[in-house]
């Protein structure tokens, strides 16, 4: 496929994925046009996760780059991330204008109160997803109570924690088993 | 004052911190963008980040309001590269060396030992936008009416995010 096939195609994707990107991705790119695999999706999805970036802009990068080399990279992360780009500048300028209408004020606590429901759903699902053993959990406390409680950076908790939990799954321990992410 | 290289600078930083989602790095941004910066207060970063839910692709795109408001037309698109670029390249770069690091030993170590901390840095940020978003009986029905649903029911989380709105209109209208 050409580059600008790849850039249709995640434009698409850009602009009707709503509610999670993911999904989207699987339908079109696995089911739909068959540009990856099954497994080769769920891979790329386990990286995605654990590098930093967005799974949507991750994925974009590992696809393109899989179809169409640097360029394919491009296209389909520019077209994955501009309608929602576009359609946040416009919400954004309308919001500043209009945003202390009570109206507004009286939704917006609203869908703000949806949206902490809908991260705790995605810690949820995660966690039934890739915590393997009960030290998995001592570290996911670990990282809270270090930004929650003791206030400390998330760089420097990242760093740490992470290292730590690194180490523990060390590559001798990572081999015994438990599920692959 | 000129804001685009600060922009630039707190956006390239928040964007290597959005390790397991963008919600990761949402302490650290309510932090620069809200008490160092003064581009936007603690209310209006939660509505934009609540709001940026409904709309489709990468879940982040409120920081371009962000940056307009800091920076006008070249502030958001200064942003939106300095959020999107630096994690694109490392995300380019580790597909190039997929094939080898297929081997390295380490990886699944990295993968594991990551995962707890991306899900806590998830939470973490979840209990930072819970204190300015959950203050009250109805909000706190809400975001626990919204996990349940979600737990028991395939539903599209977007139309929920549109349901809290109207729960939200229907019991804070002022009568």
């Amino acid at each position: 496929m050409s580059v600008g096939q790849i850039f249709r195609e995640f434009l698409m994707i850009g602009a009707t994925s709503f509610g999670g990107v993911v999904p989207y991705l699987r339908d079109n790119l696995v089911t739909k046009r068959q540009w990856v695999d099954d497994k080769e999706f769920v891979e790329m999805l386990s990286i995605s996760q654990s590098l930093p970036g967005l799974n949507a802009t991750n994925m974009a990068i590992l696809v393109g780059e899989k179809l169409r080399g640097a360029l394919g990279s491009v296209a389909a992360i520019l077209g994955i991330g501009l309608p929602g780009a576009v359609i946040m500048a416009i919400v954004g300028i309308f919001y500043r204008q209009h945003g202390d209408h009570p109206w507004a004020t009286a939704g917006l606590k609203g869908v703000a109160a949806a949206a902490v429901g809908l991260i705790l759903f995605t810690v949820v699902q995660l966690s039934k997803k890739s915590l393997a053993t009960r030290f998995d959990f001592v570290f996911m406390a670990l990282t809270v109570i270090a930004v929650n409680r003791l206030h400390q950076s998330v760089p420097r908790t990242l760093i740490g924690v992470g290292i730590m939990a690194v180490l523990f799954h060390h590559p001798r321990r990572a081999e015994k088993g438990g599920p692959r992410l | 004052m000129n804001q685009i290289p600060v922009l630039i600078r707190v956006f390239a930083f928040l964007s290597l911190l959005t390790v397991g989602g963008g919600m990761a790095a949402f302490p650290e941004m309510k932090v620069l963008t809200v008490d160092v910066h003064k581009w936007l207060t603690f209310p209006q970063l939660i509505h934009l980040y609540s709001v940026g839910q409904l709309a489709p692709g990468p879940n982040m795109m409120m920081i371009v309001p962000i940056g307009e408001w800091a920076g006008g037309f070249l502030g958001a698109v200064s942003t939106l590269f300095a959020f999107f670029g630096p994690t694109a390249v490392l995300a380019f770069i580790v597909a190039r060396l997929w094939k080898r690091l297929e081997k390295w030993p380490w990886r699944r170590s990295i993968e594991q030992g990551l995962a707890p901390v991306s899900i806590g840095l998830l939470l973490a940020g979840c209990f930072t936008m819970a204190k300015g978003a959950v203050t009250g009986l109805e909000t706190a029905t809400i975001a626990v009416g919204v996990l349940l649903i979600l737990l028991q029911y395939k539903v599209n989380p977007a139309l929920l995010v549109v349901g809290g709105g109207i729960l939200g209109i229907l019991s804070f209208l002022p009568k």
